[in-house]
């Protein structure tokens, strides 16, 4: 394991100088220009150009590149163009929201998908399995906005259950931080429920008529048992899989729940960033989204070795 | 085993869904919470002209002067203030009570580096800095402006309520380069900004500066007292129109300073909100690039202005008759040099008369490029709608749509068309850019070196000229009407129309909003 821990860690470091690159390159090359939103709309083209200077933006590729690199060996991700704070401290005010809504939404899913996956397994072509396969057809089917909005007109607005917008941080109060976390969680959580059943389904189906099932129900094993202890767990690595997918996009690509319900996450910082071509801000976001998939996908994979102990690395 | 976790499990999510149940709205009456017009990123109001830098620049600074409703200028940190009878040299005398926010009080030392800081970038400022010849603190409390040319309009500058205003710094921080943003945001204003609590996308938090010494005066626009009834006050940063809509419906937030127009009419049915409209209307027009072919010629640039169809172009943006009107001035309609004398153009579509400019001017039928900034709600109806009516006019467009920064990239580009370069785009301003020509940034005819688009006109340069030497009232009102020609003689731009921009607040709850020409957030009260 020390040895894939290793390795892992070593092909990290050419997938970031590859990021680093391809994301430096299109910034600069796409269409837009830090400088003219600096300036605004009452500026002008001198305005312009010498806020490009001030930025080193009129210098040639490879020197700003060269720059760039040399500021992050030395650790410095840079400061946003406009907002005169450090890129790191910029993110790390949004990583606890996306976080915590990430957590949220997963424990939301794992707790509803798996076992409405294994119920439509058991229950294989029954009534019971077209009606949840119907349903999760439904919830990859309904953009999240819409789910969204209906959510808040219903228990926010209609109800006053819960509020429509906003986050607590949790230093400020768990009730408040959970409070505000429920509705955009469950709206998220609803495209995960319907992915993940699938999987689940279609998992413990096939694992469901293999021998070792036939085997423990001869032996008078509990279905309960059965379904669990020996589908559901040689089922696992697809599911674990999918899951690990999953957790990676809710890190980086819920923008638009964060957007209905303005929770100030790292979604929307992403796009904040690139609709004001905020250069230093997108590379560090690209570059930190980077490292996550990568340990994302290590913790995946070290799962195996929990969920399946044929798995040896 | 699970069957003895469920009870718990069941009774523990009730209790959790009880003591989490109704959401209540946000009743504290010391703490105003309101959505800005637009999300806050730069905190230097010299260093950007972006609206919402300049709405928190009133915030946390003050200024020499102010400018009331009338558009009448007044005094502000000023006390006294005299000029030379040939108006070359001016004293200003600061009032008592005016300190800093970390106590130390303000004197000439901050207010002569603020404003040589401003007017190294703001138009005005610049052309005010060109006519100084020096200036000198006379002690603590009064200072001399002394110039080397006429120049009529120093209270309009220091009162200048468009962007970028001359908001008055300490010395450490007015002493920043102008090409650099400040880092310290000590003010003198009514309200602390606290920088501890900043979180940008997220929230900006003022609180009230009980030290401040508002004057005796009735407040009106960025005049008067600015007298201070909340504890706190919120910049909620909501993004989304919906959302606003909700947060204030559900009153999690008090107001909202510029309401969405897709959903002023549901607000406004609601008997909850209540609409305000303390800011004058802003409006739009349309600009051309007369660096390169054809808008190089007036004829075809008169040819496109008699295309524009008003009424058309602000309805499919704005949808509900209430949040427009027409209006053919270059100035905003009703204000002080405002005329119906607009030569040719009636804001109603003349086509047969611009396909008979285009013919007479030689038009070859290149297509002309019309930029639509398609991610911008408050503008991308604009361009498709104007795109059919220069093609009814005798145009061959092309409609490029972009996103908004890439649509400010590439105005900037003085190329051909075929190299990147654009003909035409649509843009908003408020009435206090508009209402008075030399604080209008578009107005420049010094060619590569004016605005986008880089007209040459001398003589609009010239009449600019006048217009800033003059202290006649009735000469400035002659001045204007004749700029306001020029300017479609030229073919410079067009007016597309005035919209209302409609504050949104919670009725009962919120007062005392300020009918100002720029959004101003004192005199609020929270009931």
């Amino acid at each position: 394991m020390f040895v894939l821990l290793a390795r892992r860690i070593l092909a990290t470091v050419p997938v970031l100088v590859i990021v680093a690159l391809i994301v430096f390159l299109m910034l600069r090359l796409a269409p837009g220009d830090p400088a003219a939103v600096i300036v605004g709309n009452s500026g002008t083209s001198a305005d312009i150009a010498r806020v490009r200077a001030q930025l080193g933006l009129d210098a040639s590729l490879p020197v700003q590149f060269a720059h760039w690199v040399g500021q992050l060996a030395h650790g410095n991700l840079g400061e946003s163009y406009f907002m005169k704070m450090k890129v790191t401290d910029l993110i790390a005010q949004r990583i606890e929201p996306t976080v915590s809504l990430s957590a949220l939404t997963l424990v939301i899913t794992i707790l509803l998908a798996i076992p409405l996956g294994v119920v439509a397994a058991w229950r294989h072509g029954g009534w019971l399995d077209r009606l949840l396969m119907g349903f999760s057809v439904l919830g990859f089917s309904i953009p999240s906005f819409v789910i969204g909005y209906l959510m808040i007109w219903a228990f926010a607005l209609h109800w006053h259950w819960f509020p429509t917008q906003g986050y607590v941080r949790f230093n400020d109060g768990f009730w408040g931080w959970l409070h505000h976390l429920v509705l955009p969680a469950i709206t998220l959580s609803i495209i995960y429920v319907a992915l993940i059943a699938r999987v689940t389904r279609a998992a413990v189906a096939e694992a469901l008529t293999e021998d070792y099932i036939r085997t423990a129900r001869a032996k008078g094993v509990s279905e309960l048992r059965v379904l669990l202890r020996h589908a559901l767990a040689n089922a696992a690595i697809p599911i674990a899989t999918v899951i690990g997918i999953g957790v990676a996009l809710l890190i980086g690509g819920v923008v638009v729940t964060e957007t209905v319900f303005a929770i100030p996450g790292l979604g929307q910082l992403t796009v904040d960033a690139v609709l004001s071509r905020d250069f230093p801000l997108i590379q560090a976001i690209t570059l930190f989204f980077s490292v996550i998939y990568v340990i994302i996908n290590l913790l995946v994979d070290l799962s195996y070795l929990v969920l399946d102990p044929r798995v040896r690395y | 085993m699970f069957k003895k976790a469920i009870k718990p499990l069941i009774a523990g999510i009730m209790l959790t869904a009880a003591s989490m149940a109704f959401a209540a709205p946000n009743s504290d009456k010391n703490v105003l919470r309101m959505v800005p017009q637009a999300d806050l990123k730069v905190l230097d109001p010299i260093w950007t002209t972006a609206f919402v830098t300049r709405d928190h620049g009133y915030m946390i600074y003050d200024t020499l002067f102010g400018v009331d409703v009338k558009g009448d200028v007044h005094p502000q940190m000023v006390d006294t203030y005299s000029k030379s009878p040939d108006g070359m040299k001016w004293t200003f005398t600061l009032r008592d009570g005016l300190a800093w926010h970390d106590g130390k009080p303000v004197t000439t030392k901050d207010v002569i580096p603020s404003l040589k800081r401003w007017g190294q970038r703001d138009g005005l400022g610049q052309k005010m800095l060109a006519a100084v010849d020096k200036f000198e603190a006379v002690d603590d409390k009064t200072f001399t402006i002394t110039f080397k040319k006429p120049f009529g309009m120093v209270l309009e500058a220091l009162s200048k309520p468009a962007s970028s205003p001359p908001f008055i710094m300490p010395e450490r921080v007015a002493n920043t380069p102008a090409n650099q943003q400040i880092s310290d945001y000590t003010g003198s204003g009514p309200y602390i900004f606290k920088k501890d609590e900043f979180r940008p996308g997220e929230k900006v938090v003022y609180v009230k500066n009980t030290k401040y010494v508002p004057r005796k005066e009735a407040p009106s626009g960025t005049a008067g007292g600015k007298n201070v009834y909340v504890d706190r006050v919120e910049w909620i940063i909501l993004k989304d129109g919906q959302t606003q809509a909700n947060a204030l419906i559900n009153g999690e937030v008090d107001m909202l300073s510029w309401t969405p127009p897709e959903q002023y009419a549901t607000l406004k049915a609601n008997p909850k909100i209540q609409m305000l409209s303390p800011v004058p209307k802003g409006s739009y027009a349309m600009h051309l690039n007369h660096l390169i072919p054809p808008f190089n010629n007036p004829k075809i640039s008169q040819a496109a202005i008699m295309s524009i169809n008003q009424l058309a172009l602000m309805r499919a943006q704005l949808v509900n008759k209430d949040l427009y009107n027409t209006c053919t001035s270059i100035y905003p309609c009703g204000s002080t040099y405002a005329t119906d004398k607009t030569s040719y153009f009636t804001g109603k579509p003349q086509f047969e008369k611009a396909k008979a400019l285009l013919k007479e001017a030689g038009y070859d039928g290149t297509p002309i490029v019309l930029m639509n900034p398609s991610d911008f709600t408050l503008l991308n109806k604009f361009p498709v709608v104007l795109a059919q009516l220069l093609r009814q006019g005798g145009f061959k467009v092309d409609l490029v749509s972009m996103d908004w920064p890439s649509l400010l990239a590439r105005r900037a580009k003085k190329d051909p068309v075929d190299k990147g370069g654009w003909n035409i785009f649509v843009t908003g301003w408020g009435a206090s850019d508009t209402m008075n020509p030399l604080f209008f940034a578009p107005m420049t005819g010094n060619g590569e070196k004016g605005w986008f688009g880089w007209a040459t006109d001398p003589k609009l340069e010239d009449l600019k000229g006048q217009f800033l030497a003059t202290m006649d009232p009735v000469k400035r009102k002659e001045l204007a009407q004749a700029i306001q020609t020029e300017v479609f003689d030229y073919g410079l731009y067009a007016p597309l129309g005035e919209s209302t921009n409609f504050t949104a607040v919670r009725k009962g709850v919120v007062s005392g909003l300020v009918d100002s020409p720029v959004s101003v957030f004192w005199n609020i009260k929270k009931n």
